[in-house]
């Protein structure tokens, strides 16, 4: 264990939980140093600013989003991580009055010159509450690959038909995301009835099967029981070997389980980002160490 | 230990009712005589309805018989010979068909289009209060604004035309379009709801996909409001089988179905009939046909109809509430 006990104390005596004897997540991903994935840099954001009508909800923004890494975004609530989350696949569009400032870039490209459909096939996201569509496990990830609009009428007529077609990838899909076999007989089965751990990762299986660069995870445990939480965690570690990844999460405990970078968020500005060790470790801005020691949060 | 016999906790109902009741003897006069006059009015609503099933079931059996179901009306002097209702079930069962084959794309795009897109919103506010008003114009002003609209001689292609050139605007097609505004408003309201009904969070999880919002409405939105959908369809059913005014305005006087020439569809379309509804008009004593037990009977094969539906709808409703534990 490179994290020394006190390391932790820090943390467990801020969060009022025990961290002495971690999920599986966190004791089996530390032994994955860094340099062994490849780490490179998928997206940049330089000087966002985010802002819901003349709010301004983000400020100032400058980080960037590498495969190979977790990044986790923390910070009370209210202090724009999941805005900043959004604005990376531009879902914060969705909502009226938001605009933003800065430039953010996907592998040199500027997310407003992509088609905003081709950018979430690439930047995918995971939501706080499982929200699997009410159709069969199947269809659910079959869904994300069908690609709408191109079809015309042989391409649906083709499409029911087909399948044969995309099984291998609805199933490739599902395994990386841990369910497959948990739902293998039950493909056809309405995703509805499964339990919520088992929806979250469909929904994330659904996230992945475009193949995606960069996922985005909003507080995907929260919703969870601790079993599940741990298994999306292991999830999550695995991933990012494929994917670059954003989580944003309350639950410092899992920032420092799942996360090699962190960045911390107040009020809208980003007030510190690290390594994981670093910002939990040795905060270097009083804030930070105030909010990691649960000064206020 | 394990053979101790585990006693059950005593049932709720049973501590619930050592408890002591909240009596309603406690209670101001008013609040009392308030409390039996919504009791009283519950009841007696209730035997309403007991005797309206009762009575229309006691009439329908003694007077239903198998034929009237195959044979078509027919004049005569004595009601033996008047023959059945086949034909009003036959412009039941059409001008339901077309009434709800109109009304329910346009309800659903209406509802679809109020719901999540609502630009511009001016027009959105004047759609809304359109549905309303349409929901609250009495069917028998519509039947007249239908004469009104569709007598011209531009719009004879969908009734018959006289040898003078006088469009009759009278036509299945016609009470059709007309039956279609009374359920309309039915199916726009289930579907606005149903849409409401859906968290902000799914549509986004579509959105995040890559798919556009005309595919999320197609392949997410729609489907998951199946149930809410029918039960709209099936509410605006039971109104056009249920009304009266358009079919006596809109379809002629005939009890029997009567072409107008042509192709045979087209011919029955474009030409007048009867419904079990404007049947029981003019063969109750209030009619013109004078034919009561026939009324009866063809009133109870109507009352079954409509029960049938509002099971429908119950069974439809029940299976949108499993639907709905998403979160």
């Amino acid at each position: 264990m490179e994290r020394p006990a006190n390391g932790r104390r820090v943390l467990a005596g801020g969060v009022g939980a025990p961290l002495a004897s971690p999920p599986v997540a966190g004791a089996s991903r530390r032994r994955v140093s860094p340099s062994l994935t490849e780490v490179k840099e998928r997206m940049r954001l330089e000087s966002v600013s985010l802002a819901y009508g003349d709010r301004w909800v983000v400020r100032d923004v400058t980080l960037g989003v590498r495969r190979g890494e977790v990044l986790a975004l923390i910070g009370a609530s209210g202090s724009g991580k999941t805005t900043l989350l959004r604005s990376l696949n531009r879902l914060t569009e969705v909502t009226a009055g938001a605009s933003r400032a800065g430039a953010i870039t996907l592998d040199g490209e500027e997310i407003e010159r992509l088609e905003v459909t081709a950018l979430r096939r690439r930047v995918s996201m995971v939501f706080q509450q499982p929200n699997p569509f009410p159709m069969s496990v199947f269809e659910n990830v079959a869904y994300a690959l069908r690609e709408e609009g191109r079809e015309g009428l042989r391409g649906w007529r083709r499409r029911m038909g087909a399948r044969h077609e995309l099984e291998p990838a609805v199933i490739d899909a599902l395994r990386r995301a841990g369910l497959y076999e948990e739902v293998a007989d039950d493909l056809d089965h309405p995703a509805l009835r499964l339990s919520g751990g088992q929806q979250q990762r469909l929904c994330i299986a659904r996230a992945l099967a475009a193949g995606p660069e960069v996922l985005l995870l909003d507080e995907p445990c929260s919703a969870l029981d601790p079993i599940s939480t741990a298994t999306i965690e292991e999830l999550i570690v695995g991933l990012r070997e494929s994917v670059a990844i954003v989580i944003v999460t309350h639950n410092l405990q899992q920032a420092f389980r799942v996360a090699d970078h962190v960045a911390f968020m107040h009020l809208g500005e980003l007030v510190e980002y690290g390594s994981s060790e670093q910002v939990f470790d040795h905060p270097r801005m009083p804030r930070t160490r105030d909010y990691i020691g649960g000064a206020f949060g | 230990m394990a053979s101790t016999p585990l006693t059950p906790p005593a049932p709720l109902r049973a501590r619930a009712a050592n408890r002591p009741r909240d009596s309603i003897s406690s209670w101001p006069l008013a609040d009392r005589i308030g409390y039996m006059l919504c009791w009283a009015a519950g009841l007696s609503l209730c035997l309403i309805a007991g005797a309206i099933l009762l009575l229309m079931f006691i009439k329908g059996i003694s007077y239903l018989r198998p034929e009237l179901l195959v044979e078509s009306p027919s004049a005569a002097k004595d009601q033996g010979g008047t023959g059945g209702f086949l034909d009003p079930i036959e412009g039941t069962l059409l001008l339901t068909a077309i009434g709800i084959g109109l009304a329910a794309p346009v309800g659903v795009g209406v509802a679809t289009w109020l719901n999540e897109f609502q630009r511009p919103a001016w027009l959105a506010r004047a759609v809304e209060s359109g549905i309303e008003m349409i929901a609250g114009t009495p069917s028998v002003v519509l039947a007249i604004f239908g004469l009104l609209v569709f007598a011209r001689g531009s719009l004879g292609f969908l009734s018959q035309t006289s040898a003078g050139g006088a469009v009759y605007g009278r036509s299945f097609l016609i009470a059709g379009i007309m039956m279609s505004l009374l359920a309309l408003p039915l199916i726009v309201t289930s579907t606005r709801e149903g849409l409401a009904q859906i968290p902000a969070h799914l549509r986004e999880a579509s959105y995040a996909l890559g798919k556009t919002k005309a595919t999320t409405i197609r392949r997410v939105l729609l489907p998951a409001i199946r149930a809410d959908i029918a039960s709209g369809v099936t509410l605006g059913i039971g109104r056009i089988i249920g009304d009266t005014a358009i079919v006596v305005i809109l379809m002629g006087g005939t009890l029997q179905l009567q072409g107008a020439g042509g192709a045979p569809l087209l011919s029955t379309l474009r030409g007048t009939g009867s419904t079990l509804t404007s049947y029981v008009f003019e063969n109750s004593p209030a009619g013109e046909g004078n034919a009561p037990q026939k009324a009866y009977a063809a009133a109870f094969v109507l009352l079954l109809t409509v029960l049938a539906l509002n099971l429908a709808v119950t069974r439809m409703s029940s299976g949108r509430a499993a639907a709905a534990k998403q979160p």
